[in-house]
């Protein structure tokens, strides 16, 4: 169980980091200074997740590993987060769409994940639903606000749909370490996340007068390793100091 | 003193040992927010003191649960309580970092809220309020700190700490910060 417990818990940290990188990059760049804050707000959150899932991780492989190792030191392939976080953040639309589609996903995986029968990871989960709860609220009023807005907001919005929107597939195909996560009982039934996700996205969408993109081919491969070009980039920024000054403390 | 290594738990206020280490936190306020103590923020779970012989001092045990989890002021927080607890003469120290039952606003004291009040800051409100993701819910009433109106909005429900939300006030115009319900 521990190996399968190890390749999911550094899924769920991937996703978080790469997410919380991407929102990070719009600090000192949001359209406004208000939301400027809450989306560095949430990238901080995301941060924080990461760390939490980073350090059990550690904690479980032991042999020197630490949270530092396992954000700064692992190559692209060895990353396993959903293709989706690791897109650029294009526009304003494309971000709080992305932040929306995702955060609703983490909502309701997490929610499941509460009653993990691993503990930690559990007691992750709580703390981290209360934070994203947050967050599926802002995204979901931002996607409402655009797509009801004005011609230009809808505009972006609906571009920002055809270009995201095939990256969602992913998040709810199995890996085999989320099939043994679901089978002993310690991770999330990823076809009661789709149920869930599926009503959600449909109501703000509904609210939103965004049409629910029809059935489409889905990129995948994240899960595996298998990254589109942008994760590299990121790692270089993120990992540089690291990869050129080993144990460099700040 | 000939009871070895029993464990006191924060209730368990009559200890004399016990009421000098919560005296002793009680002087350790959040970085972020100089007139909260960590007493008041309702960060501490447990106190437990192993009470060994008189050389080697008593072993102190802290379970500390963070507010947030990207909060960067919990490891300020466990360098001050060390500090404080080595200034009063305590050398063995463990903190320990509890996520489960995840904190909420709820166990900030009555005393922290007075404080948080007269520094400007809202206090939050009891769990009523606690949030759920729908969109566009009917905003609270929240209560201006320095000209008591009710009469408020919410501007961004982020502001300059992740425990806080940014408010203006409709009556005196000023902007206030409100402790976030969580």
């Amino acid at each position: 169980m521990s190996k399968a417990l190890v390749s999911y818990l550094l899924s769920l940290a991937d996703n978080t980091l790469i997410l919380g990188h991407r929102n990070s990059e719009w600090c000192g760049h949001g359209p406004i200074l208000e939301q400027d804050i809450a989306i560095t707000n949430m990238a901080l959150d995301c941060i924080g997740q990461a760390r939490n899932f980073y350090q059990y991780t550690a904690q479980l492989m032991g042999n020197h590993t630490t949270e530092d190792s396992l954000a700064y030191l692992r190559d692209v392939t060895e990353f396993t987060n959903c293709l989706l976080v690791e897109l650029p953040n294009g526009d304003w639309a494309q971000t709080v769409l992305r932040h929306f589609l995702f955060s609703t996903f983490q909502y309701y995986v997490y929610q499941q994940l509460q009653n993990s029968s691993d503990p930690q990871l559990a007691a992750i989960a709580e703390k981290g639903f209360k934070e994203i709860t947050y967050h599926v609220r802002w995204s979901s009023e931002w996607v409402i606000r655009l797509g009801d807005g004005t011609e230009e907001s809808k505009d972006r919005i609906l571009q920002a749909l055809d270009t995201v929107w095939g990256y969602t597939g992913e998040l709810f195909q199995p890996a085999d370490f989320d099939l043994q996560a679901q089978q002993e009982g310690w991770g999330a039934d990823l076809l009661l996340v789709k149920r869930n996700w599926d009503e959600k996205i449909k109501a703000v969408f509904e609210e939103a007068t965004i049409p629910m993109p029809a059935t489409t081919w889905m990129h995948a491969g994240g899960k595996q390793g298998k990254h589109t070009e942008h994760l590299g980039f990121i790692l270089a920024e993120m990992q540089f100091l690291q990869r050129a000054y080993p144990n460099s403390e700040w | 003193m000939d009871s070895i290594n029993l464990p006191v738990t924060l209730s368990e206020l009559s200890d004399p040992l016990h009421i000098k280490v919560r005296e002793i936190l009680a002087t350790v306020s959040d970085p972020e927010i100089p007139v909260l103590s960590i007493i008041d923020l309702g960060i501490i779970r447990d106190i437990s003191i192993s009470q060994e012989n008189e050389s080697n001092g008593s072993e102190i045990t802290l379970q500390i649960t963070p507010t947030y989890t990207g909060c960067p002021a919990i490891d300020t927080i466990k360098i001050s309580i060390r500090m404080a607890l080595l200034e009063a003469g305590f050398k063995k120290i463990n903190i320990i970092e509890v996520l489960s039952p995840a904190w909420t606003t709820d166990w900030i004291t009555e005393k922290g809220r007075e404080n948080l009040k007269a520094y400007g800051i809202a206090p939050p409100q009891y769990q009523q309020s606690v949030c759920s993701p729908d969109s566009f819910q009917k905003e609270e009433a929240i209560q201006c700190p320095l000209c008591n109106s009710y009469h408020t909005r919410l501007v961004s429900q982020f502001a300059s700490t992740a425990c806080k939300a940014l408010y203006q006030c409709n009556d005196c115009k000023e902007p206030f910060d409100y402790f976030k319900c969580h």
